[in-house]
Parts: C-alpha cells; structure tokens; sequence
C-alpha cells in the first residue's frame, strides 16, 4: 500500500480512480459476455487483475501526454479517456468504433486522447512511445510519452533498442511494465533470469522501480514521480508493476500453466475490493456511495453494448479505404 | 528525356544523384522545422555514402541525428515521432538491414492508418540503399525492393536519376503516408540535370518513358534503368528501336503508362537487380499478363539476379547479377538472336 494518507487526495479523486477501476474490470467482464453472446468476432486479451496499473498509470497523465498500449490495453484505453461506447463497437467490428472495425481490440486508438495505439505486436509499441518523446523534445513541449508493456515484452529487441535510445537522448518517457508473471501461458522465471525486471533500466542509464501493481495509489505516485523527472527534463523512468492476470491469456485459454495456490493468493490482492475497503475504512465514502458508482458503470455498459449493437457493420468494399492517405491509381489493385 | 512534371521555365543544375538526394533533404529541412534526419553515422560522418555530408553543421546534432545501430529504434522512433506531427527522415544504411526493423516497417509502419481506421498520419520517409557496390556479399548487396510489394500501406519508390531522386524525395518528405525510398548506391555519383527549384517534386504514380522506342519495351527497375538505355543504345545500331519506362514508384503502379508502352511495341522486357523470383518484375509481368495480354506477340521475358545470395568473389558476382548484356540478350531473343 502507498506510504500517503488517502486523505491527502481529494475525494473526487479517489472516486475517479474507484470508478475506473471497476468500468475497466467490468468492461472486460461485458465484452467476454459479449463475444460469447455473438457480438464481438475477436480475440479477448483480458486485464482483469491488472486494473490498479492501468487506471493509477494514466491517472498520472494530462490529456496532452501519450500513451502506446498493447495486447491488453483495454485497461489502458480507458484510464487514458477512451470512451467505452466507441470500443465496444470496435470490438463488434462496427463502422462506428474507434477504427471503424477494422483494428479490434489489438489496434484500438484514439490520437485526440493521445492513445497512440495497442498493438498486436509483443513490443511493438515501445519504439512508437520513445518516439513521440523524442518529437515533444525537440519541439521543447512539456509532454510525456508512456508505454506500456508486459514482462513478456521485456525479452524482445525492440524493448532494449527502445530503452538504449530514450537513455541515451534523455527522452520524456515512461517505460511501463506490467509484470502479471506470464507471458503468454510461460512463467516469467522461465523466461528471464531476473525477477525484478526493473534493473534491466539501470544498463540503459535511468531509474528502475518496482511498485505494487495492483494499488492503485503505488503505481500513480510512481508514475507521477516518473513524469516530473521527464518534464523537468531528466529523461525516461521504467517502472515495473508487480501484478497478476485473474484470467487466460485470451478468452478460452485453459490456463494449464498456472502454479498451484497462486491464484488463490493474487485473489486477496484483487485491487478493486481492496481499495474499496480502503475508501470504506478512511470513512470517505459509504457503501451506498461506491454502490452507486458500480451502477453508473453498469448503466454506461449498457449503453456502450446498446449502441454497437446498433450500429451499422461496415461494407465489405470499405476495406479498400484508410490504408493510404493520399490515393493513385495503381495503389490497390 | 522529356518529363512533363519539370517546368520549362525553371533553370536546370547538373548534379549527383547524391547531391540530388541531399538537397532535397536540406531544401525541406529549411522550409518544415518538423523535418529531421535520424540514421546510422548521418551526422558526423556525413552517412556511410557521404550523402548527408556537412548537414550537421547547418542544422545541428537535434535534427541530423546520429543514431545507435538500433534499426528497430531507428524506425520505431520516426513512426512514433511522425504520429505526433513530426516528418522524419530516417535512414538505414543497407537494404539488407531492413530486415532487422522488419516488424516496425511492415507490422507498425504500414499498417498505422488502416489499423486506427484512418487517423494515423505517417509521413515517415525510410531513405535506405539498394543494389550491389562490389565484393559486398550477401548481406551488403541486396536489392530488397520486393519484400515489401507484399506489405499494403508503404509506398515504395525506386528513382534512377538525380532529379527523380530529387522529385521524388520531395513528395516523400511532404506526403502523409509512410515510403521506403529505395537509393542504388552505384549511381551515387552518376550526375544528371534537376529543376533548380525548392518546390520541384516528382508525383508518385507516374512513371517516365525515358528513352522513346517501337519495336521492344523495357520496364527498368533502379539501376537497371541505366543499363537499359545502354542496352537500347547497343541495339539502335541493328535498328531495333527501345522504348525505356522507368515505373519511378512500384507502389504506386504506373500500369497506364506501362501498358501504352507495351501496347505500342508489343514485346516487353522487365528488369531489376533484384533476385528474379517475387522481385518485383513478378508482380509487374503478371499485371501485363492480366491487362495487357492482347498487344504481346512474344512472352514477358525478365531480367534479374539470379535466385542465389550474392556472392563475394568478383566473377561469381557478375555472373550472378544482371547487366547491360543481359537486358541485350533478353531482348535480341524476340528476333532469334539470343
């Protein structure tokens, strides 16, 4: 648990976060329904479990900053603005979601909100997030790139030429590394010989800390620390969030990787229901109060399922269309 | 060579085909504070083939980069920047290194827009070589142009003289979508005439006849441009007259301009560096046998290396890549005298 009194944020606040964290788990809860029901065509990577990393990262963030997400990045969509109504229908594959149906879940995007994009790529996204940094330096902006990525990621080249450069430049970014202890269905320890993921920061010349990743409160002053060392422009932080994935990989995933008693474990650190005895026991807010909260999120699934459910599917010929900017003859054929 | 986009008006300077590169570059970079040069030994160095020379000193180490050898970086971070406003120029030194970017450029890169339904401008140019230099071997040689035909949502685009390196560059740099532009490194010094003029740019899409001819076509890729007009030259002297098309841009296809020139001539040579099999005279001479079938009185024949890496020793090297000789062969076999 974070070290400050949660009377030193402001009850907006807290609830803020309260409500993100439960539309995020219960986002993920209607869109598994949702593909079972027949509306959603996709893969579902779910993060449930990992909702504190999302919602207390982006917390952290001005509208004006970006983030690059991944193959779980619902949690990161939504902590960073993303409006569920125009993601569900992405998910459906419907002309009125936030790629027009032609991304899903893997490649949701919203450059207005500064979302940059999951990506599909384990990653991918990395060197896209060093990059904007690297434009808001040299244009002097006050803005911070985030990228986040799992453990998984860590192993893959473009994590380590991402690092080195935005090291080397002392780029505005945040390296934010969601640890849920699998990648994919392969443990962690049988994929790296270190645990603590964030030493591997240190080789690239900036800070590494770990934090509880399923508190909310730890991982937003973390990456409010994080993001006050790049504006004042002292370069790129790793921060890796210690938490686990409640759910498979993907949707269907049997899941026969699991140690035996962990997930019993991770359960009594569920995010959500702690930090709602936390509201409850500083006496913030009563039960009625947060009840509430988890009915407006209710309602705004509804209304989010409601209206890709509405919304016309595309025409087929409209795959020919968004690929390029500017057209000629000769370009799709 | 007539070119309908240079203007008659406007003074012509002989330069380079790497001076044409380079001024480009610094034009734009004088008129867009969001163009910048981002690469391997770009900066110092002035690029391995000398081609950004003294641009750090006019514009400073912030916008003429020198990079770790970090390909992944290197294209990742000028997709990254180009989606927040920035137009980056990005070099890779090699063709062959493409591949070690290869998830930015074809998974990343060319599928930005498409994948966020639209909204992702890209104007992100990867300048990067092509073509054999001599005694390089199989990782310094290639011409990789093909490999990313296959890839939807990057223009690709092969200039093969100082002003369509020029022109085209331009378009590049202005444009909002995502190029790979192809530079044969042996016509680095091969000199030419370009429009004096910072706003001189070459469309895409639009290919060039660059010699005019009746009897045969050679479609020329890169390099091979040059070779075919040699090529052409040798067999004016046996009245066999050549017509040259230079596509300029692979994606966008000029298929109007290519199928006029063969519907004239009604034979047709297609020619690239590239390894024969899926280079891009594959994609371009089963367009023909789509589209133009009916003017052919012969078969596509093409020209290219042959499908074995390149090889280090000189003879193996010739013998594998194509040449002037080559294209005259291929096309003196229409008249049975291969």
């Amino acid at each position: 648990m974070s070290d400050k009194e949660l009377t030193s944020y402001s009850k907006d606040f807290l609830a803020e976060l309260f409500r993100k964290m439960v539309l995020v788990r219960e986002f993920e809860l209607r869109a598994i329904e949702e593909r079972r029901n027949g509306l959603i065509p996709g893969f579902i990577h779910s993060c449930v479990g990992q909702e504190a990393s999302a919602v207390g990262a982006t917390a952290a963030l001005t509208q004006e900053d970006v983030i690059t997400s991944t193959h779980r990045g619902h949690g990161h969509l939504l902590g960073k603005g993303g409006d569920p109504k125009y993601m569900m229908a992405e998910l459906a594959a419907r002309s009125t979601g936030y790629c027009l149906g032609r991304g899903g879940s893997l490649h949701l995007a919203d450059f207005e909100l500064g979302i940059l994009g999951a990506n599909g790529i384990v990653g991918g996204g990395i060197p896209i997030a060093v990059g904007a940094g690297l434009a808001f330096q040299m244009r002097g902006e006050k803005r911070v790139s985030l990228s986040f990525f799992g453990d998984g990621a860590t192993n893959e080249g473009a994590f380590h030429e991402a690092l080195n450069l935005a090291g080397l430049w002392s780029l505005p970014v945040i390296f934010l590394c969601e640890n849920n202890l699998y990648g994919e269905g392969t443990p962690q320890d049988q994929q790296a010989p270190i645990a603590d993921l964030a030493k591997r920061a240190e080789s690239y010349g900036f800070p590494g800390e770990i934090v509880d990743g399923n508190d909310v409160l730890a991982v937003y002053e973390a990456t409010k620390a994080a993001a006050a060392r790049a504006r004042a422009g002292e370069g790129p932080t790793m921060i890796e969030a210690k938490t686990y994935r409640f759910r498979g990989h993907y949707e269907g995933d049997p899941q026969i990787y699991r140690k035996p008693g962990e997930m019993a474990e991770w359960r009594k650190r569920d995010p959500i229901p702690n930090f709602r005895q936390r509201l409850l026991d500083a006496g913030l807010f009563d039960a009625e109060a947060l009840d509430e909260i988890e009915a407006d999120v209710q309602a705004d699934l509804d209304e989010a399922v409601a209206f890709a459910e509405s919304a016309p599917a595309p025409k087929p010929e409209e795959a020919l269309a968004g690929v390029y900017a500017e057209t000629h003859d000769g370009l799709i054929f | 060579m007539s070119d309908k986009n240079v203007n008659a008006n406007i003074e012509m300077k002989e330069l380079s085909f790497s001076e044409a590169i380079r001024e480009a570059m610094v034009e734009e970079m004088r008129r867009d504070p969001g163009v910048f040069l981002m690469g391997e030994d770009v900066g110092v160095f002035g690029g391995v083939w000398g081609v950004s020379h003294d641009m750090l000193d006019e514009f400073g180490p912030e916008r003429v980069r020198d990079t770790p050898i970090s390909e992944i970086a290197i294209v990742g971070t000028g997709l990254g920047a180009a989606m927040v406003g920035m137009r980056p120029i990005v070099e890779i030194m090699f063709g062959d290194f493409l591949m070690c970017a290869g998830d930015q450029i074809a998974n990343q890169v060319a599928k930005a827009r498409f994948m966020s339904g639209g909204k992702a401008d890209v104007p992100l140019t990867i300048r990067v070589t092509t073509g054999a230099p001599g005694s390089s071997a199989a990782q310094h040689s290639q011409s990789p142009e093909s490999w990313f035909m296959n890839v939807p949502g990057i223009k690709i685009v092969t200039p093969a003289t100082p002003a369509d390196a020029k022109g085209l560059l331009r378009t590049a740099i202005r444009g909002a979508d995502p190029v790979l532009f192809f530079e044969p490194k042996m016509l680095y010094a091969d000199k030419g005439a370009a429009p004096d003029d910072p706003d001189f740019a070459v469309p895409f899409g639009e290919a060039r006849v660059a010699r005019e001819g009746r009897d045969v076509t050679v479609i020329a890729v890169g390099i091979m441009v040059k070779h075919a007009l040699a090529a052409a030259a040798q067999l004016a002297e046996d009245d066999i007259s050549v017509e040259v098309v230079d596509p300029r841009t692979l994606v966008p296809l000029d298929k109007k301009t290519l199928i006029d020139s063969v519907a004239k001539t009604s034979r047709v040579v297609v020619a690239h560096e590239a390894h024969l099999r899926s280079g891009p005279g594959a994609e371009i001479a089963a367009m023909l046998a789509e589209e133009a079938i009916e003017y052919l009185d012969g078969p596509i024949v093409r020209v290219g290396a042959k499908n074995v890496p390149l090889p280090y020793n000189p003879a193996l090297e010739n013998y594998v890549l194509p040449d002037a000789s080559d294209i005259v062969r291929a096309l003196k076999s229409f008249w049975g005298k291969a």
